[in-house]
């Protein structure tokens, strides 16, 4: 119920609607929960609506977290 | 897609549960809640209990809205759109959901009720708009995730002074549920993985009194495989170092406040109220109810209609899994009497039920 998936916002419309790119496909979503969004931007979209942003910066740096972690230890990265 | 397949890799997962089975000190048991049913659901699909060494068991919890929708929630549904000619919208997870004397919303639906599967609350507002001589009812169900885009939409018609609308509400809260369950006695949980995209709403601070006041580590995770193995990891480390402190894992999305604009429509529209869960019972405060103001979208009030208890199917035992206490395969309906096609309990019906998760996933 509680799924969410990334979306990167291709243009912003009339009536705080966007639409989005979801893996290669568009839609119509309402960006009224997110505020001061602009195409480029990433978000999470659930039925029907941006929930929140989705930051690749910090995306990239759970990315490298989660390949240090799984190091054994005394190995140089 | 883009921030979904690299959370999906599997040399990093290999790494990762690599690094779980050195932390997990082989002597003692392990007990780690994942609340939400997007975990549940991920745990099984993508075989993460059996990267786990079997000392440290996820414990399922209650966090699926549908499972915990209380039958005679559904039964209302199911009387207003056949004895109230409404036009009765819900997400389609609740349109299966067995209510009492083996109905469902579905067969409502077959019976001559206009019962429509919408995909989104704004959905429901545009059948609203198109019918302007008939009632609208929807059935609102979620946790906070959910809770916020109905609030849009109920924003919406305010507005535009919409009339014919309303809603029936089954909105739950995550954080009284946590404390329903950590002051559970029969309940042992070493530590939380928090949810995904709840905690993109509450926002991480809300698991403070938790990790403060209960001594649990409680780690926010994503939904992805990666994300639960490095959440279960980094429980371990809290647990190693004898911590107990909210660890956002999930920070590409959730943030320490959580979404001011969502929580402003909250507080606005609704008030904390008791709420009842199905198979637990009722919990206070663990539910939000709309405001005096705004009765008038309140679909109980206005359709003078008041929820009754329901009858549940005596043998089923959806309410000890959804509190972790009772594994599905250990139910004896579970995989025989009791299948997704034939469910007797909302556990089997939802696609991110614990029981649903088990069957489709697990070998029989």
């Amino acid at each position: 119920m509680c799924l969410a998936v990334p979306a990167r916002i291709e243009s912003l419309e009339a009536g705080e609607q966007a639409v989005i790119d979801v893996g290669g496909i568009r839609k119509r979503v309402s960006v009224a929960l997110v505020e001061g969004v602009a195409p480029g931007d990433w978000v999470i979209v659930h039925v029907g609506y941006a929930l929140a942003r989705l930051d690749p910066e910090a995306a990239a740096e759970t990315l490298a977290a989660m390949a240090a972690a799984g190091l054994e230890p005394g190995t140089l990265a | 897609m883009k921030f979904v397949d690299e959370f999906r890799d599997r040399d990093l997962g290999q790494g990762l549960a690599a690094a779980i089975a050195r932390e997990a000190k082989p002597e003692r048991l392990y007990q780690f809640m994942e609340f939400c049913g997007g975990h549940t659901h991920a745990i099984s699909r993508y075989g993460v209990t059996d990267l786990l060494p079997a000392n440290v068991r996820m414990v399922h919890g209650p966090g699926c809205p549908v499972c915990v929708l209380p039958i005679g929630r559904v039964d209302l549904a199911i009387d207003l759109a056949l004895g109230r000619g409404v036009i009765l919208c819900s997400y389609g997870d609740t349109l299966r959901v067995p209510a009492s004397a083996g109905r469902s919303l579905l067969k409502a639906k077959a019976a001559g009720g206009d019962v429509r599967m919408v995909y989104s609350a704004a959905d429901a507002l545009r059948i609203a708009r198109d019918n302007p001589q008939r009632e609208v009812v929807f059935l609102a169900i979620g946790f906070e995730t959910t809770i916020a885009p109905v609030l849009c939409m109920l924003d919406a018609a305010v507005q535009r002074g919409l009339r014919n609308v309303s809603l029936l509400t089954a909105f739950k809260l995550v954080p009284p549920a946590l404390h329903a369950l950590l002051t559970d006695p029969e309940i042992r949980i070493d530590a939380f993985l928090c949810p995904a995209h709840v905690s993109a709403i509450i926002g991480a601070d809300a698991y403070l009194p938790f990790a403060a006041k209960y001594r649990v580590p409680c780690t926010i995770a994503g939904f992805e495989p990666l994300d639960i193995l490095y959440g279960i990891e980094g429980i371990l480390g809290q647990v190693a170092a004898g911590e107990a402190r909210v660890d956002n894992r999930y920070a590409r999305v959730v943030t320490r406040g959580g979404n001011a604009q969502a929580l402003a429509l909250m507080g606005r529209f609704l008030q904390p109220v008791d709420a009842a869960w199905r198979g637990i019972g009722t919990i206070p405060a663990s539910g939000l109810g709309l405001r005096e103001a705004f009765v008038a979208y309140d679909a109980e009030k206005r359709h003078g209609v008041t929820v009754a208890l329901g009858r549940e199917n005596p043998a089923c035992r959806c309410g000890d899994v959804l509190k972790g206490k009772l594994r599905p395969p250990e139910c004896p309906l579970f995989g025989t009497a009791c299948t997704p096609d034939h469910a007797v309990g909302p556990c089997m019906v939802s696609s991110e039920g614990t029981c649903s998760a088990y069957f489709k996933y697990s070998e029989q």
